[in-house]
Order: structure tokens, then sequence, then C-alpha cells
């Protein structure tokens, strides 16, 4: 002990004490630190939660069959939807019809055909940078293509959902390449090993298995497109329509657009209870794809095992 | 013989018809690079059409924007200036929360948390912006109203809370994966330093994360500079020079931003070919630019700092 003075060691019984008064600080501060990430993770949610509370509590006394089946009115008590669930339900098969098969085969090249090459690293950037892209600027895209240069009519169902397609492009093709390729080698070499021809291979052996993937991806995107208004503003889509769209070359509206119109009507009745109401059914739509998706994904992961 | 020459055919219209179909898909691919040079091309020649009209000079230093109210007058700075407080309040809010998100995701909450947790953030990403913009005008400002009486009916501050909560899935999820990249031995290495479980995730974990976080918070801010319909409907459509450093007024008053004129000019005029219908593109340029660029720097970020592990 020699060599270790009195002072030495009150030095040493200091920083220990110091050194468990940090711990127990450090203890605390663990504990803070926890609680700001529960609070950070539980703050998105429960703001959208009271929200939703809000909206469907305000929607309560409008929805009715009425207001799904009538057009657009100044009034409220006579308001309704109709002209615009429709153009909402039509877009959904139209902007499937056109960016399905454009999605699910530029997936088909990138996992099965295309090598590891700068081509392939060229396209994937791409696609990730068109997702980002702000949905704006598709419509502008969409009136500056398909209205000024090929000349359709503005603000048709055509244009709106031939520029909605192209929005969702990007995310089909995305999700439809992640089904793909989840979709083991080993049955890729089992079939290419009876001595059939690559797209036989793809046809009876990668689409089979992966098409729940792709229809659950494409679903979703599909609802995301249900959702978007400044591109359809940007084709000159109308905010409010009274007539609901007879054919693909038909004005249009949807409902996005409407609850755009209405959401600053000056009337106390339209912001709390026909916007409100309109923007449950449009969420319950949305509800019921992401629904569909879930169940797909649900039914037939279990057959994986 | 003759079977073996028949077969042979056969052979070659099969080789053929694998290869078109080939072709096809790879068509379907390129299409997505089309997509992006139409997007450039369209673009690019209603701003030259703009151009011609309207100096480039004007539209980049003069500062009062009024594209059909007469005298009208093309200066882009006053929707820069919108764009750049909303995404600066919106990223003040959203960046935080979502990184905190990511730490409680990958670092504290267990498997059944997360399993509840995930799909229910991922709900906010889900639900319309027009919506959002809704909820902004109807409920929020109502609500700051309460605390901040001179708030007005449009105002940044609550378009950004709801903008922000609408991103913060975003950001968490790509944060999250970045830590969860993060190889456990070395939150362990730490924890047998003695250093206490937070620390190891500030200190280390976060670090050790660094480009994919960066990369989220850049992802997060282009979708906040290209958001439309909540900024239109919430943020008003007062297009003016917003002083940053007047927090009040930058939070509490309308502005407009870029996409908002853009939408402001749409539903008036979509089909003529007026200056104000070429301002639109030359408007969504200079978006799609920011944005675009952003996007490859968060890429970049991601694909060349990222820390390799085995």
């Amino acid at each position: 002990m020699n060599g270790i003075s009195r002072g030495d060691i009150n030095c040493i019984q200091k920083n220990i004490y110091n050194r468990y008064s940090n711990i127990r600080i450090e203890k605390i501060k663990g504990k803070i630190f926890i609680f700001l990430c529960i609070v950070a993770t539980l703050l998105g949610v429960i703001s959208l939660v009271t929200l939703l509370v809000y909206v469907f509590w305000d929607a309560t006394a409008w929805l009715n069959l009425e207001f799904l089946t009538n057009p657009p009115s100044r009034f409220p008590e006579r308001a309704g939807i109709y002209p615009m669930l429709v153009g909402s339900i039509f877009l959904i098969p139209m902007v499937a019809l056109y960016s399905i098969p454009l999605g699910v085969g530029a997936a088909i090249y990138l996992e099965e055909y295309a090598r590891d090459s700068l081509i392939k690293r060229i396209i994937e950037i791409n696609i990730a940078n068109l997702a980002g892209v702000p949905s704006i600027v598709y419509g502008l895209l969409g009136l500056g293509f398909f209205v000024a240069a090929l000349g359709m009519i503005h603000g048709t169902l055509i244009v709106g959902s031939l520029t909605l397609a192209l929005r969702v492009l990007p995310i089909v093709i995305v999700s439809s390449q992640e089904a793909i390729a989840s979709v083991p080698i080993s049955h890729r070499f089992a079939s290419f090993a009876l001595g059939v021809r690559k797209w036989h291979m793809i046809r009876t052996v990668v689409l089979p298995e992966a098409i729940p993937g792709i229809m659950t991806g494409t679903i979703l995107a599909l609802a995301s497109a249900m959702g978007e208004t400044a591109p359809l503003i940007m084709i000159g889509a109308a905010t409010t329509i009274f007539t609901a769209p007879r054919g693909i070359l038909s004005s249009f509206s949807a409902l996005p657009l409407q609850i755009f119109a209405w959401s600053d009507f000056p009337h106390r009745e339209f912001q709390h209870g026909v916007a409100p109401a309109t923007i449950v059914v449009l969420l319950l739509i949305l509800l019921a794809m992401n629904g569909l998706a879930i169940f797909i994904r649900l039914k037939f992961s279990r057959k994986e095992h | 013989m003759r079977r073996d020459r028949i077969d042979i055919t056969v052979h070659r219209a099969e080789i053929l018809k694998d290869t078109s179909i080939g072709g096809i898909f790879f068509f379907c691919a390129l299409l997505s690079v089309l997509i992006t040079f139409g997007i450039v091309i369209i673009l690019l020649k209603d701003t030259a059409g703009f151009f011609k009209e309207v100096s480039i000079i004007e539209f980049f230093t003069h500062t009062r924007w009024s594209p059909t109210i007469k005298p009208v007058e093309f200066g882009v700075l006053p929707l820069i200036s919108g764009t750049f407080i909303f995404t600066f309040v919106t990223s003040a809010i959203a960046l935080p929360v979502g990184l905190l998100t990511a730490v409680f995701l990958s670092e504290y909450a267990n498997e059944r948390t997360h399993s509840v947790l995930k799909p229910a953030l991922e709900i906010l990403a889900g639900i319309p912006t027009v919506v959002y913009g809704y909820f902004a005008l109807v409920y929020v400002t109502p609500f700051l109203r309460r605390i901040v009486p001179q708030i007005s009916t449009f105002n940044v501050l609550s378009a950004g809370i709801v903008v922000a909560i609408m991103i913060i899935p975003t950001i968490a999820s790509i944060s999250e994966d970045a830590m969860r990249a993060v190889p456990k031995s070395l939150r362990e290495a730490g924890l047998a330093l003695g250093v206490s479980e937070f620390r190891v995730t500030i200190t280390v974990v976060i670090p050790a994360a660094l480009s994919g976080i960066v990369s989220s918070f850049i992802l997060g801010i282009s979708r906040v500079i290209g958001e439309t319909m909540a900024v239109t409907i919430a943020a008003g459509n007062l297009s003016r020079i917003v002083n940053p450093f007047n927090i009040s007024d930058a939070l509490l008053n309308p502005i407009q931003t870029m996409t908002a004129a853009m939408v402001e000019i749409g539903l008036s005029d979509v089909s003529g070919h007026s200056v104000a219908y070429k301002s639109l593109f030359a408007v969504g340029f200079t978006l799609f630019i920011m944005t675009f660029s952003l996007n490859l720097i968060s890429q970049y970020i991601k694909y060349k700092f990222r820390e390799k592990y085995l």
C-alpha cells in the first residue's frame, strides 16, 4: 500500500461515488430516451386515429343511400357523390389495364432476362427515381404528352387513367420484382431440367408462384392511384361534375377532387358533413382494397410451407 | 430423317418465339426509362417556350408571382421561398420523430409490438394527401387557434404538422432497415465495455447506420417539396417572400409553394397556350430538378457510404 496517500484514497472514493451517481443519471437518461422513442412512434398513429374519429363522427349524419346516388349540389342536404364515385370506380380497372401488363413485363425482364449489366442498373436506378417524382409532375407529363402532343381531350377518363398508370408504374414494377425474386431458383432449375424454354418456364413456374405477390403489390399501387388528386387537376379533370362518365372519352371527376372542392366551401355543413362523408367513402374503398391485398397475401403465404 | 427436320424447325420457331417474348419484356422495362426522358422533354419543350416570352432573369430574380392577375409577373422566388419554409417546418417535425420511431422499432420493440406498429405506421402513408389537407384545414388549424389565437385560417404550421405525420413512415422504415443491418456484435461490444443501452444506440448504432438514415432524410425532404394537396388546401395561396427569421409570421400566415401555384394555374387554365400555361411547365421543371437531384443524392449516399458487414 506504500505510495498511496490519504488524498489518493479520497480521490478514488470520489471517483467511485461519481461513477455510481453517473450510472444512476445514465439510467434515467436511458429511460427518458426510450420514453421519447415510444412517444415519437405513437405520435403519428394517435394523431391519425383522433382525426379519423372526428371525420367519422362528422360523417355519420350524412352517410345514406341518397348521398351515394345524388349528384353534387350547392345545398348540403341534397349533395351527393354519385358522379365522382362512378369516376373513381371506373379509374381502377383502367389504370390496372395499362399498368399491370407493362409493370409485370418490366419486372420479368429485370428478374429473369437481364444480366447484371449497366443497362439493368440504369433501369433500376431510374425506376427508383421515378417512384420519387412528385405526382403533380406526372400530371404535367399527362397534360403535355396525352393532351398537347397526342391531341386527346383534356379532362377525359382515358387521359386521367393513362396519367395515373404512368404514376403507379414504378410501384407496380418494384413490387412485381420482389414477388418474382421470391420464387426459389431451384424451381426454375427443375423446370429447365425438363428441357423447356425460358418463356415456358416463366409461364408455368415463375408466374403462377409469383401472382399472389404481384396482385398484392398491384392492388396497393391501385389504391394509391385512387387517392391521387394533383395529377388529375393538371390534366384538367373537373373538381365537381354533375353527370357520371358514360365511357372512356367522357369528362370525369373523382372522389379526391370533390373532397378538395368541398374542403374549403364556406358552409359549415360542407366542411363538417358532406366533405367528411366523402372522405369516409373514399377511405372505405381504400380499406377494402387494402383488405383484399392482405387477404391474398395471407391466403397464399400459407401454401409455401 | 423427315421427322428430324421437322423437329429442328419447331425448335427454331420456339427459339424465335422465346427471343421475341424476351424482347417485348425488354421494351416494357425500357419504357420506364422512356418515361423519364418523356418527362424531361415535355417539361423542357414548354419551359423553352415560356422563356421565349419571359426572360430567364425575370423568372429567377423577380420577387412577385402573379401569373394571371395583371400586371402579370413571373418571379419564382416567392414560390421557392414558400416551398423552403414549408419544407423546413415539416422536416423539423418529421425527421426527429421519424428517426426516434426507427430507433424504437429496431432497438426496443419486441417482435409482437413490431408486428402491430409497422402496419399501423404504414396506414399513415396510405391516407390520400387531399384528406390530410382537409384534416389540417378543418381540425388542426382550429385546434392550434386555441393555443395561438392569431393564427390565420391558412397557415404553414398545420399543413406542416399533417404532412410530417404523412412522411414519418417513409423516414422510419428506411432508417429502421439501416439500423437493423448493423450487426449485433457491434452493439454487444459496446455493452461489454459497460456502456448503457441508449448510449450504444446513440454512439454505435446510429453512426453505423448513418448513410441509410441520411438517405431517408433526403428522400423525406424530397417528398415534402413535391407535396401538393395538403399545402394547397391548408397553407393558402398567397405567394410572398417569407422571412424565415420572423418565426411567427413564417409559421402562422399563408404562403404559396411551387406545387400550390401549379394547382392554382391548373384549375384556371390548362387547355390554352397562354404564358400562364407555359409557366406551369417552368415551375414544374424547377420542381422536377430539385426532387430528382435529391432522390439521386439519397441513393448515392445510401450505396456509396454504406458500411458493409459480413
